[in-house]
């Protein structure tokens, strides 16, 4: 009997620290990664911007809160931000929009190579986080209102009678529902309308796309919007989970990156396989495995040190060798994208 | 007065010149096959009847009216089609989807048409839902035509619709093509298989380094000993 318990209480642990963290955080990082796969399926360079667009639709998203705060609205039970998202995505919209027409157009009108946008592109990330960090400042701001939990760690405890707790924030249930809505949205739009089937067939072969009176002006333009929803509710989501901090959002550019890459660069799919893997691959390395081992282990073989892979400092450079080893063994991603 | 005519068209992609003054035209329900050696400027020629290049000088006129200025987008929704040579079909996409693309610009009920290339090409109706991309060569250049027919053009222009595919294939896509006349439309094709393409054209024309050599029905060129000995291989 006791072996049971102590097998589910090992399960629990894993569940409670790798599993739902993961699914979490990999939710977060496939819609930041569809961001940037799409842009480059599309307008075909590496969108460096990104994890600042993110930063910035999420400020955007937390100073509606705070005024809905300010005037007694909210959720009940479920954060602020999900009614402020609407206009937060607004902005977003608009600064994309605005720096396509400013900055990118000009670009792609003279015809010039990936490179030039990608460093175009890092001239936006640095505009983009100025604001953010002129607006809001670079301190950790918290919005996160409405209940905390949707299972707590202590009701689970007492309701199973285990010594291991299991809990799910808001945060984290909220980010899983709306990440699987929003997919199954997006790729709703891509499989079955007229403007998504343009994008895709632009994609796949821009000279035929125009041969068949695809208008390329409209399919960017979709394009950013698509990447301002995606990128506004990924960062608002992640803020909620984590904290907000526009210095985290650029550090996200790296996994974010390497989940794209992983997947398949320009493959939506690709996109959320790879933020999986990397989340998963993330938190699985830099979890310390000890009390699973002593749950599992008769007492003698118990383990003596923490049994942890990789100190969290490190949870970078698991994104970074995941990206080279992918590369390596296969260039185009697990499922097939376009080759860099 | 032709349906769609080049006429006297030069110019190039920017660099030398490659056409030097070359006129082509097509009539409805006619083939019309552009024919010369490698570099004769075959292909350039009808990318200048779409717009894709700037001409300098020369006109280029549809159904009576100058398009000259117009854009390669603007000239397609007049009803002129095009079929590259290569990259011609979305390979990401089913048949089906291709098909689908094809017709982008019309607003009313595709299926008649859908069923017309169905009939016209019937393996794409068994592969409609295969991406493009996994066919073969042959069948390929099937998607890549029946694209182009999906947009119901007054004129469909082929640049080298048989690179690349089995004599076997060839003979049918031919075949293809001149069921394809039956429906009145015009169509202009630049070809390497001069002979075969010849053999079904109703007018030639030979172009040697951007310039007309030979223009006449396709059967008084295959019989035209100079055209026979320089470009037909005796």
């Amino acid at each position: 009997m006791e072996a049971i318990t102590d097998f589910v209480s090992a399960i629990v642990l894993l569940l409670n620290f790798i599993v739902v963290p993961g699914l979490s955080y990999g939710s977060q990082l496939a819609l930041g990664a569809l961001g940037i796969t799409l842009v480059f399926g599309i307008l075909r360079f590496a969108n460096f911007a990104h994890g600042d667009t993110m930063a910035f639709g999420t400020m955007m998203t937390i100073l509606v809160t705070w005024w809905l705060q300010s005037k007694g609205i909210n959720l009940g039970p479920l954060p602020t931000a999900l009614l402020a998202l609407p206009l937060g995505i607004a902005a977003t919209i608009l600064l994309l929009v605005m720096t396509d027409r400013t900055v990118y157009r000009y670009y792609r009108h003279s015809k010039a190579v990936p490179v030039t946008f990608m460093i175009a592109s890092m001239g936006v990330m640095f505009m983009t986080n100025g604001i953010v960090r002129f607006v809001i400042g670079p301190n950790d701001q918290r919005f996160l209102d409405g209940e905390r939990f949707i299972v707590h760690a202590r009701n689970f405890k007492s309701m199973t009678g285990l010594s291991e707790g299991l809990s799910i924030k808001v945060s984290q249930g909220l980010t899983i529902v709306v990440a699987i809505i929003l997919v199954a949205l997006l790729f709703w739009f891509l499989q079955k309308t007229r403007t998504g089937k343009a994008m895709r067939a632009y994609s796949d072969n821009e000279d035929l796309a125009l041969l068949s009176g695809v208008d390329p002006d409209r399919v960017v333009l979709v394009t950013w919007i698509i990447t301002a929803i995606l990128a506004t509710i990924a960062g608002t989501l992640y803020g909620l989970d984590k904290s907000f901090k526009p210095f985290t959002y650029l550090q996200l550019l790296l996994p974010m990156f390497a989940a794209a890459i992983v997947g398949g660069i320009g493959n939506p799919i690709g996109a959320i396989v790879g933020g999986y893997v990397i989340a998963f691959s993330e938190v699985m390395v830099t979890y310390a495995y000890k009390k699973v081992f002593v749950y599992l282990l008769p007492q003698s073989l118990e383990p003596q040190g923490l049994l942890q892979l990789l100190s969290t400092d490190y949870k970078f450079a698991v994104s970074f060798v995941i990206l080279v080893l992918v590369l390596l063994v296969r260039p185009t991603g697990i499922l097939k994208g376009k080759v860099l | 007065m032709s349906f769609l005519s080049g006429e006297n068209m030069v110019g190039g992609y920017g660099g030398a010149d490659i056409l030097k003054g070359c006129s082509i035209d097509v009539n409805e329900g006619e083939i019309a096959v552009i024919v010369g050696p490698n570099g004769a400027g075959k292909s350039t020629a009808m990318r200048a009847l779409l717009g894709m290049l700037d001409l300098k000088q020369g006109s280029v006129q549809f159904r009576g009216k100058d398009i000259s200025s117009l854009s390669p987008q603007d000239r397609i929704a007049e009803g002129i089609a095009f079929v590259p040579q290569t990259s011609n079909v979305f390979t990401s996409m089913t048949v089906f989807e291709n098909l689908e693309m094809g017709a982008f610009l019309r607003n009313d009920d595709i299926s008649e048409t859908l069923e017309q290339i169905y009939e016209l090409f019937p393996i794409l109706a068994e592969k409609k839902d295969q991406l493009a991309g996994e066919l073969s060569g042959g069948q390929r250049q099937q998607v890549a035509v029946g694209r182009a027919l999906m947009s119901q053009p007054a004129v469909l222009m082929l640049d080298e619709p048989t690179a690349g595919v089995s004599p076997i294939v060839m003979d049918e896509l031919f075949d293809r093509i001149l069921e394809v006349r039956q429906t009145g439309v015009a169509i202009l094709m630049v070809e390497q298989n001069a002979r075969q393409a010849l053999d079904i054209a109703d007018r030639g024309f030979v172009l040697v380094i951007g310039e007309n050599r030979h223009t006449d029905t396709g059967a008084a060129l295959l019989a035209d000993p100079e055209v026979r000995r320089s470009f037909l291989g005796g």
